[in-house]
């Protein structure tokens, strides 16, 4: 599609042909997923997770329209559809909910490293910010995605869940409240909540599998990046997707399911909270309210604005929780450093670290108890989370001296190739050749 | 024009952070938070073995029995076990007569309607019937129990963080409150109406002591102790809220065979896929460093020297 080496498609049986003369649709998979797609050949393990990511949402897709079936979406019956019906009397109506209920966390962890991935090889800049503002938007639907699918079974996280998440609307002056009325179809999470959640989470997904079709669109004009960040020159910079990157892809999505299947079939209710296994009760508010672990960060950044300073302090906290999204659609004309990867960047790559550490800091405190060392310690967390992106990284990518770029993808790989032309012993391997060897 | 905007609103919320923070530290430090009897004396549940832990974990049929009999000649006075039915008992190695035999013998019946006048009236419970709930409602559970509603037990393991665990711990922790803690709190004394056990989460449960050893006659032989029937109904409870634990373990190892090997086997495959693809750019020259290492080991092997 965007190198003119890439392997034309050339349907060989007459009915290929007889097909791509009137609906080439073998001809778009070829040039996506097929031969017909070069692929720089440097490509590391994180390049894996984008596949693996469609992977999750397949099994989300295929897991949940069979759950749909038995499912019931009323307030008397969800809880018990989930807990009793499908999990004791549907054959395997465990498995496919428990697949499905730690799909989700997998689904994420996936994400959530091939977001990471992208932040630190710079995948977010030129020519690529529609792919990066396309992954936000499927991130986004993801949550909103995830979040009302936790409300379905009914249980007591459930039903505070949508109550808490709602009630982010009212903190809004005027607008706020009636909003959250409209939103939830009532004052309070009820039946009219419950079916129009039911309705949108059957509803998202598909939309979401739409945006994914426009991300792969959208990065297969450029193609792919790479973990030097230097664009591809020629033809032996790259490999053909497959058989190269299937291979690849084929076994490394291989040695994480097995990761999956572990925790379905021996931890399943590991990453859940006990307190959903209690139907939902109006009358009874949980001790420690807590959304699922994949959204504690944005949890933590929340409950850090603890001051009415100018403010309501909910109405800062659910600001900065939006923000703390938001910002991310900025991020290509935030860090302005033409070199695209981080590992030829000795202050961002500091940075990022740091970065890493501060979020499962906030995922920790986000998901911990309430105390005044957690508070300050997510306080501190989320005052460096918007320093990082709005602040440091200007300024970093502005006075930072980029360490030296191979001339290419392939010499970048090329094991003692400067040492080819030096005089026999005197030669060096190049800086990095091996580091960034695929 | 971005990075302005940016570096404003980044410098707000970490500032707007930094108030917070002062303020919640302060407040800290000026009035500490009084300290509750629960941080003090709350207890983690005892560690509890069962025989379905772990990946290759399968229930014990005897113990099951063992607990169930418990559950239905002592918890079932108050609790219900909605979920499951009499049917699912065959998970027990209970047969069909025997099945039926409990079921009908179930002390509560369940509601139904007069076939002749359309009355409301109770009938014997069959192998497909739920457990029949103690009491008709939430407001008759109440009533019966000192304006406490004993929870359904079918997903108790599940709905209590410890699991099982908690479960045999809070059965076998009644005791009297500790001097120390009235020492150190002398508001909070266990009100009358509720017991105190330091497993559970505010210290003070409204269900009495509901087994002190004896209560039940094990057909197995097994004794009678508080410490057994608390295990063995706890074991019980396990199996209500999970009864395919033992098809799920087994299938999941199934699952993760099957993988390993599957990935392995890609592996390979990917190995052999790659190997031309490395070899051609690697074959740069003899003073490639592997190239000259691939020769050093041939030689080697030929016993060239030089």
């Amino acid at each position: 599609m965007s190198f003119s080496w890439a392997k034309p498609y050339e349907p060989k049986h007459p009915f290929m042909r007889w097909l791509d003369d009137r609906l080439p649709l073998p001809r778009i998979v070829y040039h996506a997923t097929g031969p017909g797609y070069p692929v720089p050949r440097n490509l590391n393990l994180w390049w894996n997770f984008g596949v693996l990511a469609g992977i999750f949402l397949t099994i989300q897709i295929i897991t949940g329209i069979v759950l749909a079936m038995h499912f019931y979406a009323t307030a008397d019956g969800a809880f018990n559809s989930v807990n009793q019906l499908i999990m004791r009397d549907v054959n395997a109506g465990w498995l496919l909910r428990y697949a499905h209920m730690n799909g989700a966390s997998f689904f994420f962890i996936v994400v959530y490293v091939h977001i990471f991935r992208g932040l630190f090889y710079g995948s977010y800049k030129a020519p690529r910010e529609l792919v990066w503002m396309l992954g936000l938007v499927i991130y986004l639907l993801m949550m909103a995605t995830a979040f009302m699918g936790y409300v379905l079974p009914w249980g007591q996280m459930s039903y505070w869940g949508a109550q808490v998440i709602t009630g982010f609307f009212s903190a809004f002056p005027l607008v706020g409240e009636p909003i959250r009325v409209w939103l939830l179809g009532g004052y309070a999470p009820d039946q009219a909540a419950l079916t129009r959640f039911f309705s949108l989470h059957y509803l998202l997904p598909f939309v979401i599998a739409a945006v994914v079709i426009l991300h792969i669109w959208a990065l297969h004009i450029p193609g792919s990046g790479n973990p030097t960040g230097v664009d591809v020159k020629e033809e032996k910079d790259t490999l053909p997707f497959h058989p190269f990157y299937t291979a690849k892809d084929g076994w490394f999505a291989g040695a994480f399911l097995t990761l999956y299947a572990i925790v379905t079939f021996y931890a399943p209710n590991y990453l859940g909270h006990a307190d959903n296994y209690i139907p939902a009760n109006a009358l009874s508010t949980p001790a420690h309210i807590v959304p699922e672990w994949y959204f504690w960060p944005f949890y933590a950044i929340l409950r850090s604005f603890t001051a009415d300073f100018i403010l309501p302090a909910k109405l800062w906290g659910v600001l900065a929780m939006f923000t703390s999204i938001l910002l991310l659609f900025f991020l290509p004309w935030l860090d302005k450093s033409p070199v695209r990867s981080g590992s030829y960047r000795p202050v961002f790559k500091r940075f990022f670290l740091l970065l890493i550490v501060d979020v499962i800091v906030l995922g920790y405190v986000g998901g911990a108890e309430i105390n005044p060392f957690n508070i300050a310690l997510g306080q501190i967390a989320a005052a460096y989370y918007f320093l990082h992106f709005l602040v440091i990284l200007p300024i970093v990518s502005a006075f930072e001296t980029p360490d030296p770029l191979p001339n290419s993808i392939s010499e970048s790989v090329l094991h003692g190739e400067a040492a080819e032309a030096a005089p026999a012993g005197q030669g060096k391997p190049r800086r990095g050749s091996v580091a960034t060897a695929g | 024009m971005i990075r302005v905007i940016s570096f404003v609103v980044g410098v707000v919320f970490a500032g707007v952070l930094l108030i917070a923070m002062i303020g919640n530290l302060s407040t800290y430090f000026t009035s500490p938070p009084a300290p509750l009897p629960a941080e003090e004396f709350h207890k983690e549940p005892k560690p509890l073995k069962l025989a379905s832990d772990g990946p290759f974990g399968r229930f014990d049929n005897q113990q099951l029995q063992r607990g169930f009999q418990v559950y239905s000649e002592v918890c079932s006075a108050c609790h219900s076990l909605k979920l499951a039915s009499f049917r699912e008992l065959k998970g027990l190695g209970y047969n069909e007569a025997e099945i039926k035999k409990i079921a009908s013998d179930w002390k509560t019946e369940v509601p139904s309607i007069n076939p002749d006048t359309g009355e409301p009236a109770t009938r014997k419970a069959l192998p497909s019937d739920t457990f029949p709930a103690p009491f008709p409602n939430e407001t008759a559970a109440r009533a019966a129990n000192n304006n406490a509603l004993p929870p359904d037990l079918t997903l108790i393991t599940k709905a209590r963080e410890g699991g099982a665990a908690y479960v045999y711990s809070l059965l076998t922790g009644y005791q009297n409150q500790p001097a120390e803690l009235l020492h150190k709190f002398p508001d909070a004394k266990t009100p009358p109406g509720l017991h105190y056990n330091p497993y559970f989460a505010n210290l003070n449960i409204a269900m009495p002591q509901p087994i002190k050893g004896g209560e039940v006659t094990f057909a197995d032989g097994t004794p009678n102790t508080l410490e057994n029937e608390a295990r063995d109904v706890a074991a019980f409870l396990v199996w209500a809220g999970e009864p395919n634990l033992g098809n799920r373990h087994a299938a999941g190892l199934a699952v993760v065979v099957f993988l390993l090997f599957a990935s392995v086997l890609a592996y390979l495959a990917y190995r052999q896929i790659w190997h031309e693809a490395k070899r051609v750019v690697r074959a740069t020259g003899p003073l490639d460093p592997e190239n000259q290492a691939k020769t050093a080991r041939a030689k080697a092997k030929a016993k060239i020297a030089g």
